[in-house]
């Protein structure tokens, strides 16, 4: 278990109440597009996404590229829709701009997985599932080479973790004793044939990453408390001395946050009507957290 | 066109090998103080020029193992951090076990990685698992790639040098080592995407990529024995393609054969048929190359023997084709 009482509650409250504010935008995004999104996965990260970026990742929002800034793969590229609505939080695009370039042709800069071409934040192109953790290896390698300070944070889903690439990468990692990458697994325990224990199971998880030379930190990915406490708990991002890469276990829900989608496959990608998007709202701000 | 560049057609096999020379050249590189990083995949031999490279140079090069897919991907997230990153995989495991990361990693995250895929074709020997047939075909259907296949092993050096500006992933092709150097003098004009004629001829143009280059050169002497005299073209670009090379060759000859150590499909041959059809180019042409089978078992050498692709049969194949010109 996790050590959460030395944890700055205000801070969390800040979080909670930005988490709700974003998931509330994602909604808003996913039912003005009137297309698919993969909402199931997007809000099962939200909470993570949110605290990294609102809080724990080194990064300027006003400069996206700025050299020295923690690097985030997602490599559930799938869920980049949570993404794009943080980068419109922060100031980097309007609501308006992720609507009217969302996958339109000669003007897109968004679409269902996320390019680095169009969008300056973004670190990797993804979409196709197992290439984020050897992607994010070599950036850690990349800042040992280097001798920089910068953090490397990657994203997996739980389903994407049968992808055997994955397990290369781990391997490599874990050899390379890269103490500067952080890999989070989005553990929703669901996929799009039901759920992921019972797809093909990647349990026990835990155990796995430890064999594969990681420190492992599990916790209810969906708590802020949890969250926060998990990054807060990071050693800084030494590139140099070799030491083990760092594994978030991060236990979530798909849908986390409005009641209807929680756990509910079909959720893993779907669109909003009006009534739905509403209905969502209304779930999203039921379920906000009272401390 | 500029005068043909000096080539070694007294051949008397001055063997060199990609894999070394490439390997001194990064070594070359590193001591002039360019910045790269090198990745491999479990096949550098210690006491080879990369295996000394590496030694030298431990901060910059990482081993994988035997894990391409992460190799790929592994070298991309490198490029990423900022820099031009050098790996070295064994061929046959390159284009189809990391077709994905080469799509999805390499090339459409467009970095700078210089993929090198050695034991091209079936150099390798040891049956088809490790023949190298299908890749130029794949890569020519990736966008953003740019696909080299080295004459020699200098011309490979003199790539992996001008890579280091060069925009964009590309992938290096060499055969498996101590092949024939085809160029004497190794001043001629160099340029990626640009190719070279090595002999002038009027009579037919025998087009050849990487090591078949060679044997195209072999064919042209034989055949300049009986006084059939061809145009021989280093096509060592496959991606970009000069399209103008072939164009103005088959205008000039009316008759293209082209040689590749690569299944006839989708490759060198597939490339110069596309380019003559488009620009409706009435003329002779065949691919030499391997058939759309699994190879026979055998030694390289005896491979291409068996399917007309070493200089007898490439000449053979000449004299049939300009039989019906």
């Amino acid at each position: 278990m996790i050590d959460t009482k030395n944890i700055d509650m205000e801070l969390v409250k800040k979080l909670e109440d930005k988490a709700v504010e974003i998931r509330k935008n994602l909604c808003t995004f996913i039912y003005r597009i009137g297309t698919a999104g993969h909402l199931g996965g997007e809000l099962s990260l939200t909470d993570m996404a949110v605290a990294l970026y609102y809080k724990y990742m080194n990064y300027d929002p006003k400069n996206p590229k700025w050299e020295e800034r923690d690097r985030l793969i997602l490599s559930k590229g799938h869920c980049a829709e949570t993404l794009y609505t943080i980068y419109a939080d922060l100031g980097m695009y309007t609501m308006d701009y992720l609507v009217d370039h969302f996958e339109t042709l000669e003007t897109a800069v968004f679409s269902m997985h996320p390019n680095r071409k169009y969008v300056d934040a973004i670190e990797a192109s993804t979409g196709s599932l197992g290439h984020g953790l050897s992607l994010a290896t070599g950036l850690a390698l990349g800042a040992r080479m280097s001798k920089a300070n910068w953090r490397t944070f990657c994203i997996v889903g739980d389903g994407e973790l049968q992808e055997g690439s994955n397990w290369e990468a781990l391997m490599a990692a874990g050899h390379y004793k890269l103490g500067n990458l952080v890999v989070i697994v989005d553990k929703n325990d669901l996929q799009m044939s039901g759920t992921t224990s019972e797809t093909i199971s990647i349990d026990p998880l835990d155990d796995k990453m430890r064999a594969f030379g990681f420190d492992v930190i599990e916790i209810q990915g969906n708590d802020m408390v949890e969250v926060c406490a998990a990054l807060d708990s990071l050693p800084p991002a030494d590139p140099v001395t070799p030491k083990r890469p760092i594994c978030i276990i991060s236990n979530t829900t798909k849908g986390a946050g409005v009641s209807f989608m929680e756990n509910v496959v079909a959720w893993h990608a779907g669109s909003l009507n009006k009534a739905k998007w509403e209905e969502a709202l209304e779930s999203i701000e039921n379920n906000r957290r009272v401390r | 066109m500029a005068a043909p560049v000096e080539v070694s057609l007294n051949f008397d096999q001055i063997l060199s090998s990609a894999r070394e020379v490439y390997g001194s050249e990064l070594m070359k590189m590193a001591d002039e103080g360019m910045e790269f990083a090198f990745v491999c995949s479990d096949n550098v031999a210690p006491s080879s020029t990369v295996g000394k490279f590496m030694a030298k140079y431990p901060d910059r090069c990482f081993n994988v193992g035997i894990a391409e897919a992460n190799q790929v991907g592994m070298s991309a997230g490198l490029a990423l951090s900022g820099r031009v990153v050098f790996s070295q995989v064994f061929g046959p495991f390159l284009p189809l076990r990391a077709a994905d990361q080469i799509h999805a990693d390499i090339a459409y995250n467009d970095v700078p990685v210089r993929l090198i895929g050695t034991h091209a074709g079936v150099t390798s020997g040891g049956g088809p698992t490790h023949n190298v047939i299908a890749d130029l075909a794949l890569y020519r259907a990736i966008p953003n790639l740019t696909v080299i296949c080295p004459a020699d092993a200098n011309q490979c050096a003199r790539i992996v040098r001008k890579s280091m500006t060069y925009p964009g992933p590309m992938i290096i092709r060499i055969a498996r080592g101590a092949e024939p150097d085809v160029y004497a003098d190794q001043n001629y004009e160099f340029e990626i995407g640009k190719a070279i004629t090595i002999k002038e001829g009027g009579d037919l143009t025998l087009i050849g990529t990487g090591s078949a280059v060679y044997w195209a050169l072999m064919a042209a002497k034989e055949l300049a024995q009986e006084g059939i005299q061809a145009k021989v073209i280093d096509m060592h670009t496959i991606k970009p393609f000069d399209a103008e090379a072939v164009i103005s060759a088959a205008k000039e000859t009316g008759c293209v054969i082209t040689v590749e150590d690569h299944s006839i499909n989708g490759g060198l041959g597939a490339a110069v048929a596309e380019v003559l059809a488009e620009n409706s180019i009435g003329c002779k042409f065949k691919r030499i190359g391997l058939p759309d089978k699994f190879a026979i078992l055998g030694e390289p050498n005896e491979v291409y023997e068996y399917y007309g692709m070493a200089p007898k049969g490439v000449a053979e194949t000449a004299r049939t084709v300009l039989s019906k010109k």
